[in-house]
């Protein structure tokens, strides 16, 4: 199997800021923590490579941290999604057309009509605003997202022989379902995966931003731009970095997503994601 | 088609009663005590039971629901406890700037996707189409609120053509008004035209691949009468699915954009409710959210079966 320049280009640009959040846990240039009022707005240097922020901290640094807060947002929030979503869409599949698999996709279409921003305006008005709760109502949001892609490719898969087979050896629908269908969907799943990851991190950004995620003084991306609209006529610079550290970021796993998909099975129609 | 409508306002009606529960238990039930909540930690137990009695919190919770959402239907949202005005009249002047922005952004994105969609898929594998596919996965990694940002630094705070912020009111002229909700409706259109693009470009490749469309241009049309007339109606279907998703995250992309913009619409509405800890403005405006989502959903549906007859029988 050939990889494609898509895969190429998207894993090597996902794996840097895996990588860089990464580091950032055991080592930044500086301490984001460090407060230097007089060094407060610097441009670019030789000291702070891409200058310092309003409190004088390092930029480059909250940009490394920065990433710790949007990638394990997004990797959790999928994880949940996941979670929950294949159980319910393997039981769908497997009782297709039953009361239950209409339950359970009635309930799906149901908390489809909540965006995740929604959700957490919901969970933020009761229980304050913090990360955990951005990644609670992502998460939640992704949840009829697995959902409905596990059933629609798990329906098709019960209508092949092999599970036939199974089914004539004795086993039952929670047995086939996980012995036989999962692993013949996992790449279906990996795909969405890589696709709700990086929405994840676009919705982290927009909850930090209008300050429902990550609370000060942990640095995220969206808090970042909110911080530095503040300064916009003076110093636009701020406002450019963080933006671009979500754009490359989002833009790399779209292109693995992408990639992977044409990679792992090139029988999926690109209009499945 | 009169069936299949039926079943479809069943099936709408049960969303919002279950919705509704949903938002009432998060909202009413899982804070304990709402009014006391509202009032924070400090609050005397006076203060509480008179806010109480103001919000009609002293039934029980089954009761409270009902004169909650009667009041809804009879378009009575409650009383703003900050704000000591009925929240029917807060959304109403909030409406008139979310409901223009978003379907102007609505606009945008579809006036964008309908030429990009049709030139790619004509031009299918050529550089021109991978030049546009490539513009288009950009603007599906470009948040909106940072694309928002730098429309602000480049056209307000460096061209001066437009205002960085704030929303004259529509007494101001319309043309006033869509002035002042351009940046926002652009900024909130380009993740989703870019979206609707390569939905379109999709869809259409796949429609042009279809036997009818060999017959058509064998009957003597041309490629583009072809396109036109028969496989650019057949690739409405997932292209009008798309519309009617995105209109709820424009909807709650508005909420966000409203907050660059400074303008006075639903999405600061409601994040004044949370930070004042109004939850009377935040349980109603959700719901209306949530109402607005689902009843587009209702309404895409119904456009499908119009356009395409076999899904009336789906189900």
């Amino acid at each position: 199997m050939k990889f494609s320049a898509l895969l190429v280009a998207g894993g090597i640009i996902s794996v840097f800021f895996v990588l860089v959040a990464l580091v950032s846990l055991i080592w930044t240039p500086f301490s984001v923590e460090d407060l230097v009022i007089a060094n407060r707005l610097r441009p670019p240097d030789s000291v702070h490579l891409l200058g310092t922020d309003h409190f004088g901290r390092d930029m480059l640094s909250m940009l490394m941290v920065g990433s710790q807060t949007s990638i394990s947002v997004a990797v959790i929030a999928v994880g949940i999604g996941m979670a929950l979503g294949v159980p319910l869409g393997l039981a769908a599949a497997a009782n297709r057309g039953s009361s239950y698999d209409e339950l359970i996709m009635r309930g799906n279409d149901l908390v489809f009509a909540f965006p995740s921003l929604v959700i957490a305006i919901l969970i933020t008005a009761v229980f304050g605003p913090s990360a955990v709760n951005a990644i609670l109502a992502i998460g939640i949001f992704n949840i009829p997202v697995f959902a409905r892609v596990t059933r629609g490719g798990a329906l098709s898969q019960w209508t092949l022989d092999y599970v036939l087979a199974a089914r004539v050896a004795g086993k039952g629908k929670l047995r086939i379902s996980f012995e036989h269908v999962l692993p013949n969907i996992a790449n279906l799943l990996i795909v969405q995966g890589t696709i709700q990851f990086s929405l994840g991190i676009l919705a982290e950004a927009g909850l930090s931003y209008v300050g429902l995620g990550a609370q000060p003084p942990t640095p995220s991306w969206g808090r970042m731009l909110a911080d530095a609209q503040t300064f916009i006529y003076g110093t636009p610079g701020l406002a450019v970095l963080p933006g671009l550290a979500i754009v490359a970021t989002v833009l790399g796993f779209n292109l693995l997503g992408d990639g992977l998909r044409d990679w792992l099975d090139p029988r999926i129609q690109r209009s499945a994601g | 088609m009169l069936h299949y409508c039926l079943i479809r306002l069943a099936s709408l009606i049960l969303s919002l009663i279950v919705a509704s529960v949903a938002i009432f238990i998060v909202i009413e039930i899982i804070p304990g005590d709402p009014a006391a909540f509202m009032l924070g930690l400090n609050a005397a137990p006076e203060a509480v039971a008179a806010l109480k009695d103001q919000l009609g919190l002293t039934g029980n919770p089954v009761s409270r629901y009902f004169a909650w959402t009667g009041g809804l239907l009879v378009g009575n949202f409650g009383t703003s406890y900050t704000y000591r005005v009925p929240v029917s009249e807060l959304v109403m002047a909030r409406v008139s700037v979310s409901v223009p922005l978003a379907l102007y952004a609505l606009l945008l994105s579809t006036a964008i996707a309908f030429p990009v969609g049709l030139f790619a898929a004509a031009r299918r594998g050529r550089p021109a189409d991978f030049g546009i596919m490539g513009l288009t996965q950009l603007g599906i990694a470009v948040p909106n609120f940072w694309f928002a940002m730098l429309l602000v630094l480049v056209f307000s705070i460096g061209l001066k053509w437009f205002s960085a912020g704030g929303f004259p009111g529509w007494d101001a002229g319309i043309i006033q008004g869509l002035k002042a909700l351009t940046l926002p409706a652009v900024a909130l259109a380009l993740p989703q035209g870019a979206i609707l693009s390569r939905v379109m470009r999709s869809a259409l490749i796949e429609a042009l691949s279809e036997d009818y469309v060999r017959t058509a241009r064998a009957k003597g049309l041309s490629q583009r009468q072809a396109t036109v007339r028969h496989a650019l109606r057949n690739a409405l279907i997932p292209v009008l699915t798309i519309i009617g998703l995105q209109f709820s995250f424009l909807l709650a992309g508005a909420i966000i954009i409203e907050n660059v913009f400074y303008l006075p619409g639903l999405g600061r509405l409601i994040f004044q409710g949370i930070t004042q800890r109004d939850l009377v403005v935040v349980e109603s405006v959700v719901m209306l959210l949530v109402f607005a989502v689902i009843t587009v959903n209702f309404v895409v549906d119904i456009a499908y079966a119009a356009v395409d007859p076999r899904l009336r029988i789906r189900r």
